[in-house]
């Protein structure tokens, strides 16, 4: 058994590797980066995701969205399951700590990163009922704190340590989309009085030499985004 | 990895038996600690800084937090003691991983929203939500088993396994209170037949909530929420 998953995955190092993203997504962003954290090449596929791919509908059935990693014939989606396999399935450098605790630590801060953070971030930014903005900017403010005294425990330039692993990637929209929608909103959230260890850090992500390959520029970004400030406003108002 | 096990959590909570059933796969010994959620314990607090809710498992005094989290450790540090509850090759663990995340995102966190909704239509669309998520799921059960057996882990349970396996006494007591199915047998056969085979199970048997307890449980939550809305 030992040496016929040594063979597969000896076959697996040769097969072609693409990515089915979108333009400007910071999902797509964090399977990027991994994949060239691991110095694994790939093939990137742009879609337009008003007007998706046979390709995209027939290897994400279930939700039919971005990012969707195929290896060979394989294909995976979610991106933290994505991020997890391209740490499995090509050799070393780790995005994960190889210490089971560490690993947990990682695993429960990438999502707390995508299941708590994001909406009282977002509906901070985008509410523009006073009352309901109040409640959620609370939360939103209690939670960068939390990152922030994370960080600040860590005592390392990444959430990952000496280099950018999973939490770094988990909290790339913070690094950089975070900015976007500030500019749009005309509201900063993330300010340099109030956390300052996430701004330096926000600014050592985006400036790494792997990520920056990767990243879309902010100016493009914002013309992007702009164009859905009605839209995002109005999914504010009606979020529950 | 030696180390004393504490687990700090409630008899009611699907979240804390997915721990315990995980322990209890693996053959390892804790002190189970049942914690009032009307009033933390210090350790809670000052161990789940960030939610304050249980399960933490305390592994040699360090605390982990999050259900899933502390299953996929539990897999990690204890690798060389009992089953593995992953597969070993990195794709197919990708497409457990995938399942799981579906069972958490579509599945139990739509659930979870009937008991914060406040009116009757809400809680039918929720539970129609729920219920269609459900039906996929019973696409994912086939593609994780594999024809290999009844369980999302093949013939023998794994980590998708215990990630449901700890809402089945809420299953069972949602459809003595209020008769709707959630693992329907003509809607989805292979989850009703997982349902089964899982119960039969000896952890399962040691583990599960009792479902009557769970029903007087849940009948007394509705009590005081319909009480609190009335004096909203």
């Amino acid at each position: 058994a030992v040496t016929h998953h040594h063979r597969k995955q000896k076959a697996r190092m040769g097969e072609t590797v693409k990515l089915i993203g979108a333009f400007g997504s910071g999902f797509s962003h964090r399977v990027e980066v991994a994949l060239r954290l691991k110095g694994v090449s790939y093939e990137l596929i742009l879609e337009d995701l008003s007007n998706k791919s046979e390709l995209l509908l027939k290897h994400n059935p279930v939700h039919k969205l971005v990012p969707v990693l195929l290896h060979g014939d394989r294909s995976v989606a979610e991106s933290l399951v994505i991020i997890e396999y391209i740490n499995e399935a090509f050799n070393e450098p780790g995005i994960l700590p190889t210490d089971p605790y560490e690993r947990a630590e990682a695993r429960f801060w990438a999502q707390f990163i995508d299941q708590k953070f994001p909406r009282f971030f977002w509906m901070s930014l985008w509410s523009l009922d006073e009352e309901a903005r109040r409640s959620v900017l609370t939360e939103a403010k209690q939670n960068l704190s939390l990152l922030e005294a994370q960080l600040k425990a860590k005592g390392k330039r990444f959430f990952g340590g000496d280099s950018v692993g999973l939490v770094d990637i988990a909290a790339s929209a913070l690094a950089h989309w975070s900015g976007v929608f500030e500019q749009i909103c005309e509201v900063t959230l993330l300010t340099q009085e109030e956390y300052p260890e996430l701004c330096k850090w926000a600014n050592r992500y985006v400036n790494d030499d792997t990520v920056k390959q990767c990243l879309p520029s902010r100016d493009e970004l914002v013309a992007m985004f702009t164009a859905c400030k009605e839209m995002f406003r109005a999914m504010a108002a009606s979020h529950k | 990895m030696a180390g004393e096990l504490k687990l700090l959590g409630t008899w009611v909570s699907p979240f804390v038996t997915r721990a315990k059933l995980a322990l209890h796969i693996k053959g390892l010994s804790y002190e189970n600690v049942e914690e009032d959620l009307g009033n933390k314990s210090e350790l809670l607090v000052s161990s789940n800084p960030v939610y304050k809710s249980v399960p933490v498992l305390i592994h040699s005094g360090n605390p982990i937090c999050e259900s899933s989290v502390i299953v996929q450790y539990i897999n990690d540090a204890f690798a060389g003691v009992g089953p593995s509850f992953l597969p070993a090759d990195p794709y197919e663990r990708a497409v457990t991983r995938f399942w799981a995340v579906y069972v958490e995102d579509k599945v139990v966190n739509q659930w979870a929203r009937v008991f914060r909704v406040k009116t009757d239509e809400e809680r039918a669309e929720v539970m129609h939500q729920t219920l269609e998520a459900v039906e996929v799921l019973e696409g994912g059960l086939k593609e994780c088993s594999g024809g290999k057996g009844a369980f999302f882990g093949g013939d023998s349970i794994g980590y998708i396994d215990i990630l449901l396996g700890g809402l089945v006494s809420w299953v069972k007591a949602t459809e003595s209170l209020s008769g709707i199915k959630l693992i329907d047998t003509t809607k989805t056969p292979l989850l009703a037949a997982w349902m089964e085979h899982f119960c039969e199970l000896h952890v399962a048997k040691t583990i599960l909530q009792d479902v009557n307890a769970v029903v007087e449980y849940a009948k007394a939550l509705q009590a005081r929420m319909a009480d609190a809305a009335v004096n909203n």
